[in-house]
């Protein structure tokens, strides 16, 4: 295996009273993906706030390259080179679609992705590339918001729901990106409702449940009843009466 | 005679065509689910319906009536239901009093009538046992519960749903699909908005596709899923051998 990029180590985050990750540890090399697998309420996206910094944990270490980020801000965590695809569009909505980009870009650090890389990623951008973010539908805004973790070229890339609101065929176009980000030397921590999709793209799966670790492996490892357990906590099969499963 | 019928109802937004003359008929009870691409006026198009965005062009009706001038609020009380994209709940009030707002200005009921209303739109969503809750504490699914639980309790005739199964897990969105299920079964017509493809097509009955605010397909939901058109711009490959797989 390859070097590591990002070394949690018996990470515990509270929110209030609730313990919302519980001595959770893994690591992310270069070049992989780790897809974090789980149910809504079982801590994927407030691990990967706190690896950003914008969550403080309560006990564990976050090494970044060997170095412990400690109580560093989330701006220089992003110096770094860690970028995160919040969930649920956090655009600046007074800016253009093109000013949103460029703050992604404004370090300027060079790498596979450009702004002209996302316009050719996503055809429709540069004709509306003057308009404000807000006047932009809500799968448009998701779009523009990954564009603009992508041309920062991070080392580390924390994508939290990457498929929401957008259309088949674009989920498809921007998994297919993967690959060639990875073999940048790209770290990528996945957090994806969809399992079949986050698994598929994934080295290394990590299941959690109520925030703490269940299951731990590589896709070609694991069966869907392991995942599926991992995720409810028991073998109870889930009483969906319809013929289609998690496929 | 449909409960609901748009007749060239057409929008846009500056230079941005979102509606081009969209024609359909709605029947009572029907399950209609919308596909498109981003920005294809999915959302636009419920806006329209409930009275948030006024068309340019064309006419909506409901159970006979035109809604031209209609509030959103008059809407809703005729039987038009709505959830939204990002779920806004009155975070400072409990479970029970969100529903229970619905009950009494979407249903305009009083007094004991919207306490059962309320309390049974929240048995039917599964949120009964966390109606004390503070509905801002509320995980994401549980959001998303109470957004059609609030719709609910203004005892909807038609319910429009955007992107409800977004951002759920693959077992959370099968948990959705069976509530969303029991409406269309009790005869309140549903029409859902979704790139959860497998979702949808568990539920519906028709499916219709919008692509720069015109409809390019609209029909049985195999027939929209084989269409050409469909699959080149905005299905792709996986979606359709997911679906051939089933």
């Amino acid at each position: 295996m390859s070097d590591v990029l990002l070394d949690v180590k018996n990470l515990t985050v509270h929110h209030g009273q609730l313990r919302a990750v519980d001595d959770v540890s893994f690591e992310v090399h270069q070049g992989e993906v780790l897809t974090m697998v789980g149910a809504n309420g079982a801590g994927k996206s407030t691990l990967l706030r706190t690896i950003a910094g914008l969550h403080r944990q309560t006990s564990g270490t976050i090494a970044f390259n060997g170095t412990d980020l400690g109580k560093l801000a989330p701006q220089r965590r992003v110096r770094l080179g860690i970028s995160l695809v919040p969930e649920g569009r956090r655009l600046f909505e007074s800016l253009t679609l093109e000013e949103n980009l460029k703050v992604g870009a404004h370090r300027n650090t060079k790498g596979a992705f450009t702004i002209e890389r996302i316009y050719e990623l996503f055809d429709w951008m540069p004709a509306r590339r003057r308009q404000r973010a807000w006047q932009f539908s809500g799968g448009e805004q998701q779009a523009i918001a990954i564009g603009r973790a992508l041309v920062a070229n991070p080392q580390l890339l924390l994508l939290d729901e990457l498929s929401l609101g957008l259309a088949p065929i674009v989920i498809e176009r921007i998994y297919a990106l993967i690959p060639d980000i990875v073999a940048h030397g790209v770290g990528i921590l996945l957090v994806e409702q969809d399992v079949a999709l986050g698994v598929g793209v994934a080295n290394r799966v990590h299941c959690l449940l109520e925030g703490t670790t269940s299951l731990v492996g590589a896709p070609a490892e694991l069966t869907p009843q392991q995942i599926e357990r991992a995720y409810f906590g028991s073998d109870v099969r889930h009483a969906a009466p319809s013929s289609e499963g998690t496929s | 005679m449909p409960l609901l019928q748009l007749d060239g109802v057409s929008k846009k937004f500056g230079q941005v065509v979102v509606a081009q003359e969209i024609t359909f008929e709605l029947e009572e009870g029907a399950a209609l689910g919308i596909i498109g691409p981003n920005g294809a006026g999915k959302t636009t198009l419920f806006a329209m319906i409930s009275g948030d965005v006024k068309p340019d062009a064309g006419e909506i009706t409901f159970d006979g009536q035109n809604l031209g001038h209609l509030s959103q609020a008059a809407r809703a009380r005729l039987g038009i239901g709505r959830t939204y994209q990002i779920p806004r709940p009155f975070e400072h009030m409990t479970v029970f009093e969100n529903a229970l707002l619905a009950a009494q200005q979407g249903a305009r009921t009083r007094g004991q009538a919207s306490y059962a209303l309320a309390y049974d739109a929240l048995v039917r969503t599964g949120l009964a046992d966390l109606a004390n809750t503070s509905a801002g504490t509320l995980p994401l699914l549980h959001r998303k519960r109470l957004e059609l639980a609030r719709a609910l309790a203004t005892r909807p005739r038609v319910l429009l749903l955007d992107e409800i199964a977004g951002g759920l897990t693959d077992p959370e969105v099968n948990e959705l699909t069976v509530i969303i299920r029991s409406f269309s079964a009790e005869g309140i017509a549903v029409v859902w908005i979704e790139h959860v493809v497998r979702a949808l097509l568990s539920t519906v009955d028709r499916l219709l596709c919008l692509s720069s605010g015109a409809i390019i397909a609209d029909g049985d939901p195999s027939d929209v899923m084989a269409s050409e058109a469909v699959r080149s711009i905005y299905l792709g490959g996986r979606v359709i051998n997911e679906a051939l797989n089933q």
